[in-house]
């Protein structure tokens, strides 16, 4: 049991000084948590990205991908070639008006639950573009996170990723929503 | 105009001269500019008699607001003679239509679709003239010299 650490009302720290259940847990090798922890744990750790480059801010993506800043640390490196088995669609360049229709039908295809990175300036503003031909992607697909950049560097790439690691890790109700109760 | 003298010293501008308006040799490139009634004629006639098999692409040029407002460029390669050249057509503002290049050089089909897709330059005779790089619905031909930049939806 737990000595006292401070003088105080005696139930002042009780709620928080009591870890003597999880501590005797602990002590036989049982780690308690919730079940949206573990979810959250698991998806996060394992974000599998769709091969999927618009522009040139693709040649960061595959940089990033590749030895040099090796994405597998953060373990997302499984680039799929299908939506269906894709958690994270990275939009990697400029999306045109004729492509904004494919991105939607893409992002439809691909199971929940989806994220979205608008990588780069084209991507999340049209960029250096003012023309009739681009739209910007958060009028075409919800987004999670935004990177700046022309084109961002790979560490950017693997910011977000990490900042996007961060949301995941917080989302409530991922077990509901895993038995479909949500 | 007819086609300038000096230029009767290539075998190609000769062999054109009937079919010619006017022409030019600039840079070491020969450009022709043909009647576009008979642009068909001329086309067949360098390919079969002057051995261009080869058409490098089609396009169009906007001179907004001189009138006639449009050209069709046909760019033309002879492989075995190794040698260029250009034909010109030039077409109004209000109807702006050639007839297809498709029945003398079949690769002339997706470079005339762009070229009606972008310019709204019609190409009578054409198999399947429909947009090709802007999605089918689009209003309005963007290299247009009068098409807002930005374009006209938002």
């Amino acid at each position: 049991m737990n000595a006292p650490m401070a003088s105080g009302p005696a139930d002042l720290f009780s709620r928080i000084d009591n870890e003597s259940l999880e501590q005797e847990l602990l002590q036989s090798g049982i780690v308690t948590t919730t079940l949206d922890s573990v979810i959250n744990w698991g998806r996060k750790n394992s974000i599998w990205p769709m091969s999927f480059g618009l522009a040139c801010c693709a040649i960061e993506m595959m940089s990033m991908s590749s030895s040099r800043f090796d994405i597998a640390r953060f373990g997302a490196e499984v680039f799929r070639g299908s939506p269906r088995q894709s958690d994270l669609m990275i939009i990697a360049g400029r999306v045109s008006n004729k492509m904004a229709p494919v991105v939607r039908h893409l992002y439809q295809q691909m199971p929940e639950p989806r994220w979205v990175i608008s990588m780069g300036a084209c991507a999340t503003s049209t960029g250096v573009f003012n023309n009739y031909a681009l739209v910007p992607v958060n009028q075409v697909i919800p987004v999670d996170v935004f990177v700046p950049g022309c084109p961002p560097r790979p560490e950017q790439l693997i910011h977000a990723i990490m900042m996007l690691q961060e949301k995941i890790g917080q989302s409530n109700g991922s077990f509901k929503k895993v038995l479909n109760l949500a | 105009m007819p086609i300038p003298e000096t230029l009767s010293e290539y075998p190609v501008a000769a062999a054109l001269a009937d079919l010619a308006v006017t022409g030019k040799h600039e840079f070491g490139e020969l450009t022709l500019e043909i009647a576009a009634d008979k642009i068909i004629d001329a086309l067949r006639k360098v390919k079969h008699e002057l051995g261009f098999e080869r058409l490098s692409t089609v396009t169009g040029v906007d001179r907004f607001p001189a009138e006639p407002r449009f050209e069709v460029v046909y760019h033309l390669q002879s492989v075995k003679n190794n040698e260029r050249v250009r034909l010109k057509v030039r077409l109004s503002g209000t109807n702006p239509e050639v007839e297809s290049a498709t029945s003398v050089y079949r690769g002339a089909n997706w470079y005339e679709r762009e070229t009606f897709d972008l310019f709204g330059i019609h190409f009578t005779g054409h198999p399947n003239l429909t947009r090709i790089m802007l999605p089918q619905d689009w209003e309005g031909h963007p290299l247009r010299k009068d098409y807002p930049v930005t374009g006209t939806r938002y």
